[in-house]
């Protein structure tokens, strides 16, 4: 399958966290044919293995990217003059200052389109007119009477941006949810190109779910699945036109590893080493506490995991516009292939051994 | 499906460059018309010749035009820079998928991601100023784009039970309807149909329109912003979707001709048709500038209450359309000299 609808099938299906099953199905549609096996777990972690050759036991690399996206949920439902309008709030960090003037999908007893709408301005006091829209000046209008709305939704019910993905310039598209389907992607590439190449270790390929909200998925089935060393992949922030500053790294330049207490340093330079050995452009991210992904939980399962972490540059983070770079997507799914097919049974103790240097 | 509505909102017409709508509405009209011409603002004025019955002179005007963007530097990184075209809610833009330039090249309005601003930032509205279309080019793209192409949201027509929800609703409702006028019988007089440029840049087209047709009488069809939202403070609507067309009896440009105003209700009455009043004041129509042409034309406006005005996804009530396109015809049918006579 070509990157763009490996892409589409991934973003346009709805999966907000905590109601990830749409996108997990067809996670598990997209990676049954390359692993040996699958299951979908009562979180809606997508686990998939594919065993290694190496002499049993055999260690476990744990990759994991994680499929929910933000979304949006229902809080109350009102009428006014014979409408039912919905209120929300937010689920995830959803970028309150874009999501005026969007379409969603509100998944009530079946699925119903909406318009996010904002109170005109001249329905605004002037001090909220100056500021970004809230949830307060926010409806999702689903265009139907009071009664069948109250028929149809429920509060609780979730909402998600409906966006197709488009193609821009180049190999890049926009769309929703590419934080993370892009990574998802990417592992997907990675299975891909794994099939029918020998490598030591078992694969153990996780689609991790609420990351978003709280890292669950990360600290499941890093716990569940004990793997000896771990590889998280998520999207970091790209350079933009009008957005600079710090740690933001170019569209369609490669993938970032990063650096900092939140990943194995020995993790950090195998990735590195990998880069080199094929030839790949890769950049290096830092950061000071969290990197702010699944790599936080899973470092720190049981007796604590070795865990590197790649970045596939975005832009326009959170939004229903975010951008990637389809050669990132790629390359990112190359790189983690090409480390696979790299790990042997000494690297554990390489890696320990990397720890009592200076 | 409506598909007059979906193929008219779809279509891209941005004030000043309304050509893809201009040529869309030729096609579905030719037909339906004796004559018709384009003249040198752009506007498409057709002739659907009466039955001779009566020697009146009757135009309907609806604008073509709709919001968007201009643009005005493509940056050397690939970027571009705009300016609104129309009245915007800054804060309507962020986030958004726009079509530029009559390639249609897609692009993003994006912005700093949430993650790297502090909170006084987060509760600062981006101003259109600081924004930028990213087209997701590497370097600047004059081959494809250049400055002074307009850039139009891009949504797609969909239906919602009663409602539908599109971009450019107003006013291709009104051009829709107006469309669906021509299309029946002939009426008793000569009706000119003007399909006018830069309603939302000032009423520039139906000026010249209204001048070059000279008409007896005018009505103008619009899409007309619905204010019914659940709000904290409880204040009525100046029109709610699905209680029928609006009639506008005064806004900020005009006091509506009485006498029409009358006319369009009480036909409403006798057929039995919903309308509403909208609520006097603020807006405006190209009713206007055709009022004032040639020492004075009597004209009214009815139109169709839409939510969401100048944002892309508006909304309207599909029972309001349908309503408007009956109203319309019956007001036409049962329009006489003596409506608009002085009684002295």
């Amino acid at each position: 399958m070509n990157s763009f609808k490996l892409l589409q099938k991934l973003t346009e299906v709805p999966g907000p966290s905590g109601f990830e099953q749409p996108t997990a199905t067809i996670i598990q549609e997209l990676w049954q044919p390359h692993v040996d096996r699958i299951t979908v777990d009562r979180l809606n972690s997508v686990i998939a293995t594919k065993e290694g050759v190496g002499t049993e036991p055999r260690p476990r690399l744990l990759i994991a990217a994680h499929l929910d996206e933000l979304g949006l949920m229902v809080m109350q439902i009102e009428e006014k003059h014979g409408f039912g309008y919905l209120r929300l709030t937010p689920l995830g960090g959803v970028d309150r200052r874009q999501v005026a003037g969007q379409m969603v999908e509100v998944h009530g007893r079946r699925p119903l389109m909406a318009v996010l709408g904002g109170l005109p301005t001249s329905m605004q006091s002037s001090e909220r007119q100056n500021k970004p829209y809230d949830y307060e000046d926010l409806v999702a209008d689903v265009g139907l009477p009071y009664e069948e709305v109250q028929e149809l939704v429920s509060v609780g019910d979730s909402v998600t941006f409906r966006q197709p993905l488009r193609k821009l310039y180049g190999k890049r598209v926009t769309g929703k949810a590419l934080d993370n389907r892009a990574s998802v992607a990417a592992v997907t590439i990675c299975l891909e190109q794994l099939n029918g190449r020998s490598h030591t270790w078992d694969v153990i390929a996780v689609a991790t779910s609420q990351e978003e909200t709280r890292l669950l998925g990360a600290y499941t089935n890093a716990y569940t699945y004990q793997p000896d060393a771990a590889l998280a992949i998520d999207v970091t922030f790209a350079k933009a036109p009008n957005v600079s500053g710090n740690k933001l790294f170019e569209l369609g330049d490669g993938p970032v590893l990063d650096i900092g207490p939140n990943v194995h340093p020995g993790m950090y330079q195998a990735l590195q080493d990998t880069a080199a050995a094929i030839e790949m452009k890769v950049h290096t991210g830092t950061h000071t506490r969290s990197s702010g992904t699944d790599a936080f939980g899973i470092q720190v399962a049981r007796a604590g995991i070795p865990t590197g972490l790649i970045g596939i540059p975005l832009r326009n983070m959170h939004t229903m516009v975010e951008v990637v770079d389809m050669a990132d997507v790629e390359r990112s799914g190359r790189l983690m292939a090409e480390f696979i097919a790299r790990l042997d049974e000494q690297f554990l103790d390489k890696l320990a051994k990397g720890m009592m240097e200076k | 499906m409506n598909e007059l509505l979906k193929q008219l909102t779809e279509a891209v017409g941005v004030s000043g460059a309304e050509n893809e709508v201009r040529l869309l509405l030729r096609d579905l009209i030719a037909d339906h018309v004796d004559e018709w011409e384009v003249d040198t603002m752009g506007n498409l004025i057709a002739l659907k010749k009466g039955t001779g019955d009566s020697d009146l002179r009757v135009l309907v005007d609806a604008h073509m035009d709709e919001v968007g963007l201009i643009i005005t530097e493509v940056c050397s990184d690939g970027s571009l820079k705009f300016d609104p075209i129309g009245g915007f809610d800054d804060r309507v833009l962020l986030g958004k998928v726009v079509q530029v330039g009559p390639k249609k090249v897609m692009g993003v309005i994006g912005a700093k991601p949430v993650h790297l601003l502090n909170q006084s930032e987060r509760d600062r509205v981006v101003k259109i100023e600081a924004m930028r279309i990213d087209v997701g080019a590497k370097k600047a793209v004059s081959s494809k784009i250049k400055v002074g192409d307009r850039a139009a949201f891009v949504t797609e027509f969909e239906e919602l039970g009663q409602t539908a929800v599109a971009k450019a609703f107003d006013n291709r409702a009104g051009c829709a309807a107006l469309v669906e006028l021509l299309r029946a019988e002939p009426y008793p007089f000569d009706l000119y149909a003007a399909f006018t440029v830069q309603e939302e840049v000032g009423l520039r087209g139906a000026q010249v329109a209204a001048y070059h047709v000279k008409p007896d009488i005018a009505l103008v069809l619009e899409c007309t912003p619905a204010y019914d939202l659940p709000n904290k403070e409880d204040v009525s609507p100046n029109v709610a979707l699905g209680k029928g067309p609006s009639v506008y009896v005064m806004d900020s440009g005009t006091i509506q001709d009485p006498r029409l105003v009358a006319h369009i209700t009480k036909t409403a009455d006798s057929h039995n048709i919903p309308y509403q009043i909208r609520r006097p004041g603020g807006g405006g129509t190209n009713t206007a500038v055709i009022q004032r042409s040639h020492g004075g034309v009597p004209a009214a406006t009815i139109a169709i209450p839409g939510r969401y005005a100048h944002t892309p996804c508006m909304m309207i009530s599909l029972q309001d359309y349908a309503n408007l396109v009956k109203l319309g015809q019956a007001a036409l049918r049962s329009l006489t000299k003596e409506i608009v006579q002085r009684k002295n």
